[in-house]
């Protein structure tokens, strides 16, 4: 337990580590029923295409499905990453879809704006001017949530509803299409023969995972989301670190937004990042880190994000008819959050005592007490 | 009564914790008009064993007899159902809705699909007049004082008419007469053939009321006694298990400490300190190494005076200085960086962050000082734990251990950790030693002691006086929000403090 990475994992406690095997531990980890999902989808695909695994390089460019998968569902880890913080605050953000449509209606409308949208330097100042955008977008929602003490889910809900109606202002209501060589790199293009978006998205994981590692910020956010009351009174900042989740989400999903519209090399204001926040919110859940706040998990919600990828893109494989695609995913996601209920969860413990002996109680673990 | 059939008969209960083990081996059993006393230190297993019976936690082995019949229950509502009702240590009802709602709640009188609104306040108000509790069964429970509510816990239990009542420190938010009322109900029930197990760590009320006595230590059994065959100084021997020439040793050594109470440096220093609605403007001092009692009833203004000095709640008038200087302390977080830490009584609420470990719980103060960025390096954080762990035998001894799995006065110790490591120069105790039991008690006012000694400041609110009179050098009386005493503590008397906190000093 001394990460915030990997709390749920029973391995931490010594009884557990002695008196449990690997495979007991996994079991009871919280990440072991979305893994054994992804899992179970990646096989399905491989029965339904047998090379879908295979991963080949052309033009120094690595391709194939896996290569879709994490290309693809890099925004949903980007914005799954800041809402997984938010979480953990006992906090939500309904807004990142709309931060998302605006971030990419703004740097396509500063490129397109310009006289060389081909230019590195347009393209830079364009990324720059949306990212510090989305800060200003992330901070209005930290105001209102930690200085003003509006619930977390009314706040970003204005955000959410207003912020289409910004990024409609922004593209003028059309559809803004750009070509700029730069730009497209971002979402469409590759660095050291991986997709530069895969790259970007694990670097911005990372960075995340290490702050919260090697700072205390972890620990504080998880503290606030578990007991803001008692944090409060123990001199925690809670404002600050709320404010920060906030901002800090907003970038996430500004980056995704960089992305996306890179990718299709379009800005749309009614369709970009529509319905990501629901995805967001469900990797985070999936993940096993509770929408009550405190203890998260970052691994839990980079599996999370990826089980809903690979849904999305199982559906098309195995060709799954489009008008029951949302309700073929919505099965997949009913079935791993009722198997990570508590209550599941008990049960299953319960069929294994019946099954194998009890733990022992060996009498030296007497001396742990003491 | 020995030859009568126990109701309730435990054999060799363990139960695990991830990093605890709560329980080892237990026997118990209680027999039917009997009230059963279960006796122990903090972490002693006295809860873990409670919630074994009622089904809150799986045990690991033994067995569970009910009237002679396996008691196979997976939660509370099931064994409620078998007649095993509780009353937990902590009231856990819901403040937001009506007497009657919590009384009934989950058991609500049904007609035509829907709550029969007439008859639920009807049987509430039936069962309260069973506790001669003259309250209005509509009125919000949150309105209602925390003594209240605890009879109104008192009162949904007895609503489904329990073989087994357990009661975990029902007293410990009551006053004398309450008390009283609730022996007299105890006493009903028990001829009524109920079976009634008493939790409480104030020894004159269990020899009062109890006809039976269990001593668990350490998740251990040490023994099953009658209560008139045990002397009280057997029973402390048993329950903490170490020879009580501390609690002696703890009283000369503080009466010695007060005899000789230093030059006053004043550390902190109140004038007209005041907040409407919260206690009337009133001058309060504290000099470095001395320990101010505060005493009166809840409500008095004790807690919200706490709460004013250590920044918590803003004053609307007065001034406040700190070795001369005036300060303006707006945040805890403020009052924190001038070394002046606060414990709260409320530990759940406003204490330990249950879902964090012992580590994490201890170094959080330190690291909210610090700053997110500047982390407290992960060598330090163990040795931190680790050396309050040991000072002050926090159990489980484990630093990973989730606080929430500890007993309460193990959460209280880990809390006072937790302000110690700051270093503070004025400590404020909001009722450290409730619920705890005699040894802790001892430990953490010896504690106190040993702190003043060393230059630390401390402000001991509780609500028993003989334990405010016996660490303090000075006692400020509080009643209905007013400062309305402050004497030095040489041969004042229980006696004499309850007449002001009845009275006030003037009248």
């Amino acid at each position: 337990m001394n990460t915030p990475q990997d709390p749920k994992n029973a391995l931490a406690s010594p009884l557990a580590s002695r008196t449990g095997s690997l495979v007991h531990a996994a079991v009871r980890s919280r990440l072991v029923w979305p893994a054994v999902a992804l899992i179970a989808l990646l096989v399905t695909n491989v029965v339904k295409s047998p090379n879908f695994l295979s991963i080949r390089i052309q033009d120094g460019h690595l391709f194939g499905s896996l290569i879709d998968i994490l290309r693809n569902g890099a925004p949903i880890v980007l914005v799954a990453l800041g809402m997984t913080l938010v979480i953990a605050t006992r906090g939500i953000d309904l807004s990142v879809g709309a931060v998302v449509a605006i971030s990419g209606a703004f740097a396509l409308s500063i490129i397109g704006g310009s006289d060389n949208p081909n230019s590195m330097g347009v393209v830079l100042g364009a990324v720059a001017a949306s990212l510090v955008f989305a800060l200003v977008l992330g901070a209005w929602n930290g105001l209102l949530i930690a200085v003003f003490g509006i619930q977390p889910i009314i706040a970003t809900l204005i955000l959410m509803t207003a912020g289409r109606g910004i990024a409609m202002l922004i593209t003028e209501g059309q559809i803004l299409t750009v070509s700029s060589a730069p730009y497209k790199v971002i979402g469409g293009g590759y660095w050291f023969a991986l997709p530069a978006s895969i790259i970007i998205a694990a670097a911005l994981f990372a960075l995340v995972a290490i702050l919260t590692r090697k700072t205390a910020l972890g620990m504080l956010i998880e503290s606030v989301g578990i007991n803001p009351e008692a944090s409060r009174l123990a001199g925690v900042s809670s404002r600050v670190i709320i404010f920060m989740v906030y901002t800090f989400s907003a970038v996430c999903a500004a980056i995704a937004g960089l992305m996306i519209s890179s990718n299709i090399t379009a800005a749309d204001a009614n369709s970009a990042g529509l319905w990501i926040e629901m995805d967001a919110i469900l990797a985070v859940v999936l993940g096993g880190t509770s929408l009550a706040g405190g203890r998260y998990s970052l691994t839990g919600t980079l599996i999370g994000a990826f089980v809903i990828q690979t849904l999305t893109t199982t559906v098309y494989s195995i060709g799954i008819a489009p008008e029951i695609t949302l309700v073929f995913k919505a099965l997949v996601v009913i079935a791993v959050v009722l198997l990570q209920a508590p209550r599941t969860r008990a049960g299953f413990a319960r069929l294994r005592s019946r099954k194998g002996p009890s733990v022992p109680s060996a009498p030296r673990e007497k001396a742990i007490v003491r | 009564m020995d030859s009568a059939v126990p109701i309730v008969e435990m054999t060799g209960i363990s139960i695990s914790f991830p990093g605890v083990k709560a329980l080892d081996g237990v026997d118990f059993r209680m027999f039917p008009g009997e009230v059963h006393s279960l006796m122990g230190e903090n972490g002693a297993g006295k809860s873990t064993l409670i919630k074994a019976l009622t089904g809150v936690y799986p045990i690991d082995a033994g067995s569970i007899l009910l009237a002679g019949q396996p008691l196979l229950v997976t939660g509370p509502a099931d064994s409620q159902r078998a007649g095993i009702s509780t009353v937990y240590q902590e009231v856990n009802l819901l403040t937001n809705l009506s007497v009657a709602e919590n009384i009934l709640l989950g058991r609500e009188p049904r007609r035509f699909g829907g709550i029969h609104w007439k008859e639920m306040r009807e049987r509430a108000a039936a069962i309260l007049h069973r506790l001669h509790l003259d309250i209005d069964p509509g009125s919000l429970l949150g309105s209602h004082s925390l003594a209240v509510q605890q009879l109104v816990a008192i009162a949904r239990a007895l609503d489904v008419n329990a073989k087994v009542l357990i009661l975990d420190e029902p007293t410990s938010s009551l006053d004398v007469d309450e008390v009283a009322e609730l022996f007299r109900v105890i006493t009903a029930l028990k001829r009524e053939g109920v079976a009634i197990l008493f939790v409480s760590h104030f020894l004159d009320q269990v020899y009062e009321i109890a006809d039976r006595l269990t001593v668990l230590r350490n998740g251990s059994l040490v023994g099953e006694y009658r209560t008139k065959e045990i002397l009280r100084i057997e029973l402390v021997h048993k329950m903490i298990g170490k020879d009580i020439a501390v609690l002696t040793d703890l009283d000369t050594k503080t009466r010695n400490a007060v005899a000789e109470t230093t030059t006053t440096i004043p550390y902190l220093a109140a004038v007209g300190l005041g907040r409407k609605g919260s206690i009337d403007p009133l001058d309060f001092a504290i000099a470095e190494g001395e320990v101010v009692g505060l005493a009166g009833l809840l409500g008095s203004g004790r807690t919200e005076l706490a709460r004013i000095l250590s920044g918590i709640d803003k004053p609307d008038t007065g001034e406040l200085k700190i070795e001369g200087r005036t300060q303006r302390l707006r945040t805890a977080r403020m009052a924190l960086k001038r070394r002046i830490a606060y414990s709260s009584e409320d530990r759940k609420r406003e204490g330990i962050i249950e879902d964090l470990t012992v580590r994490d719980n201890i170094v959080l103060a330190l690291q909210a000082d610090r700053g997110w960025f500047r982390r407290i390096p992960r060598r330090r954080q163990d040795e931190l734990a680790a050396s309050y762990i040991s000072a002050l035998g926090i159990r489980p001894a484990n630093p990973e251990a989730l606080v929430r799995n500890l007993s309460g006065g193990n959460q209280q110790k880990v809390l006072l950790a937790r302000w110690l490591a700051i270093a503070p120069r004025l400590l404020i105790l909001d009722e450290p030693t409730r619920g705890i039991d005699v040894g802790a008690k001892a430990e953490i006012q010896r504690l106190v002691s040993n702190l003043a000694e060393e230059g630390m400041s401390v402000v001991y609110i509780s609500a028993e006086l003989e334990e405010v009179l016996r660490l303090s050098h000075r006692i400020v009386v509080m009643r209905d929000r007013k400062k309305v005493a402050d004497l030095e503590n040489d041969d004042v008397t229980v006696g004499q403090v309850m007449t002001l906190i009845a009275s006030g000093a003037d009248e």
